[in-house]
């Protein structure tokens, strides 16, 4: 028997009001696999996200998590569910009041029993991961975007999640910038077993980090491809899928 | 169940060195011993390098690498040798990822309490940027208007209705409650005094007078600094955190002018008629209180008004409203353009926004009181 994916999506239908964005979405995510959800602008990535992390409601279809639906499970397993995911939105999203540490400190604080010293050493220890030793009296509009990034990681890795979701990382960062972030997920991942779950439409990313992708199609409001991005370039009869993915060569 | 056990470390003595055994599970939920307790039992076996068995490790996260951090800190500050060969692969990874980009020279911030000359003197810079600031948004402010006035401000006119909008008849509801109140409160207090001497029907005097000359006014700019100040010093705020107050200069159009002004004419013609109306709800209120339990009938309460409170004191009140409304509205954007580029700067320059109004409306009903009694009116 094949073990249980780690995130399962059935006949997912997107929509705004009536306005579908995304129909009959079928597909499912292993432990520790890196999946891309790629896609020209506005085909619905981030609606797509939105949907996953369970800020959208999906007009039809399921989400599973381990197996557990996140829309019709137990607010105990949702709580659980929340605890054991970590999200990198777009803009890193830290709370500008506060400093990086206690960013990265509140989901300490919130869902573990560690004590002050105990968090402080884990907030040392995050920030240590994503190059940002040292900066945790720091507040989000003291540090440039690529820092902001890089915290923002740090504090969706707060709590050791199991699945990471990351909303275009590369997104106002210079290519160095972005090809650290890459590796600094590839790490994370290869040694925490993570699975991360990350929309772009970044090629370099795509290749480096990707051990699967789908890809959205404006058009035809859904999903018209998916395996590895190499074997996609490869192999995909599709113009569309090779035109988007031709571009990175 | 083996992943339940808690997480323990026992020491074994090997050549020079100790071993180090972990067992268990180190993760987040255990209680992870402290590695600064480890050093004394390190040092009593005089022991110059710590490697690591993990056969009995069970699980390990966040736990165990913040344990791995704090030993290899203390045994490199003690001159031990820490042997991470025999680490799990991922914690090992994640070693050489935390020790890859060492701490940057300086970053870290030591917060010490600032003496208080310190912070007498940091306050006494920050109001003077302030009020280089002020004065200069005052002088650009000026150059608008009188652009206005030539008629080559960039303003568009349906900015100032939707303002005008915004500003008046969205405001009428609140300002009718507040005046109506406040009549009501000013004869119901006036009139158990003036009752001791016979004299209740001087309560409408008394309510004519106060809000004619000073609570229409007062009022009607107190509600306008939470609500319209507030909300213009937001606005800006957000405009500045979204780089558009940016976009609108490197597009040549002076912010002033495009968002100001509207915003500053809006409160100049609304607050006048927002504070003719307060001041009648309020007359109203009082001749409730008055009718319904002093036995003053409406007639007598308004031939009184209409005897002993001169239209001049109308025409004052009016004059203050107007003045009021150019300082709420130049507080408000003031504050916005002054923003910073975050959400709590946003909230930051709403709140100072309301202060600084409030500030402003008392200090000026006192100055405009002085110079009304050196005039005679």
């Amino acid at each position: 028997m094949s073990p249980t994916p780690h995130l399962q999506v059935k006949n997912l239908t997107m929509a705004y009001a009536d306005t579908v964005i995304q129909q009959n979405l079928n597909f499912s995510v292993n432990h520790g696999e890196i999946f891309i959800i790629m896609g020209g602008s506005g085909c619905g990535k981030s609606t797509l996200l939105r949907h996953l992390i369970g800020l959208m409601e999906p007009a039809t279809g399921e989400i599973l998590i381990g197996g557990a639906d996140i829309w019709t499970s137990s607010a105990k397993e949702r709580s659980r569910m929340i605890s054991r995911t970590g999200v990198l939105y777009q803009s890193g999203a830290l709370f500008s009041s506060m400093t990086l540490g206690e960013n990265i400190a509140l989901p300490l604080s919130e869902y573990s029993s560690l004590n002050k010293e105990q968090i402080a050493k884990v907030v040392s220890y995050k920030l240590s991961l994503v190059g940002l030793s040292g900066f945790e009296d720091y507040y989000p509009s003291e540090i440039s975007g690529g820092m902001r990034k890089r915290a923002g990681l740090a504090r969706a890795m707060a709590l050791d999640p199991d699945i990471l979701f990351i909303d275009e990382p590369s997104a106002g960062l210079d290519p160095v910038s972005s090809r650290l972030l890459d590796r600094l997920i590839l790490e994370l991942r290869d040694s925490l077993g993570t699975t991360v779950i990350m929309v772009t439409h970044e090629l370099e990313s795509i290749f480096s980090v990707g051990d699967t992708a789908i890809f959205l199609d404006t058009d035809e409001k859904t999903m018209i491809a998916s395996g590895p991005p190499r074997s996609l370039l490869a192999e995909s009869t599709d113009s569309r899928v090779r035109n988007f993915l031709a571009r990175a060569g | 169940m083996a992943e339940s056990v808690q997480a323990q470390f026992k020491l074994d003595p090997v050549d020079n060195g100790l071993m180090l055994h972990l067992i268990g599970s180190w993760s987040y939920s255990a209680d992870i011993p402290d590695a600064t307790t480890l050093l004394p039992h390190i040092n009593s076996f005089q022991a110059n390098s710590v490697s690591f068995n993990t056969e009995q490790l069970y699980t390990w996260d966040t736990g165990l690498m913040t344990f791995l951090i704090d030993l290899i800190d203390t045994c490199e500050k003690n001159n031990i040798r820490v042997d991470k060969s025999n680490l799990p692969d991922g914690a090992k990874r994640l070693l050489n990822l935390a020790y890859a980009v060492p701490e940057r020279k300086g970053a870290r911030r030591r917060i010490l309490g600032q003496p208080v000359l310190a912070m007498i003197g940091n306050v006494t810079i920050e109001m003077h940027r302030t009020w280089n600031e002020m004065l200069i948004f005052i002088s650009d402010l000026c150059r608008a208007v009188y652009n206005l006035i030539l008629g080559r401000a960039r303003m568009r006119a349906s900015d100032l209705f939707y303002q005008i909008e915004a500003a008046g008849p969205s405001a009428l509801m609140i300002v009718t409650l507040i005046s109506t109140l406040v009549g009501m409160i000013l004869a119901f207090v006036g009139a158990v005094q003036l009752r001791l001497f016979g004299a209740e029907i001087f309560i409408a005097n008394l309510v004519g007078l106060g809000m004619a000359r000073e609570m229409g006014a007062i009022m009607t700019a107190i509600i306008m600094a939470g609500r319209s100040g507030s909300a213009y010093a937001a606005q800006l705020g957000t405009m500045q955190v979204n780089e558009e107050i940016d976009a609108l200069k490197t597009m040549g159009i002076s912010p002033i002018e495009f968002l100001v002004l509207p915003r500053l004419l809006a409160l100049c013609i609304t607050m006048p008629l927002l504070c003719i109306y307060s001041i009648f709800m309020g007359i109203l209120g009082g001749a409730i209180v008055s009718a319904g339990l002093f036995e003053l009938s409406f007639y007598q309460y308004y031939q009184q008004i209409q005897d002993f409170v001169p239209l001049k004191h109308f025409i004052i009140g009016i004059i203050k409203a107007a003045i009021f409304g150019v300082l709420v509205s130049t507080a408000g954007c003031f504050r916005g353009l002054q923003c910073g580029r975050s959400a709590s700067a946003v909230g930051f320059a709403a709140t100072s926004a309301v202060v600084t109004s409030l500030v402003l409306i008392i200090v000026a009903d006192a100055v405009i009181t002085v110079i009304c009694q050196v005039l005679g009116v």
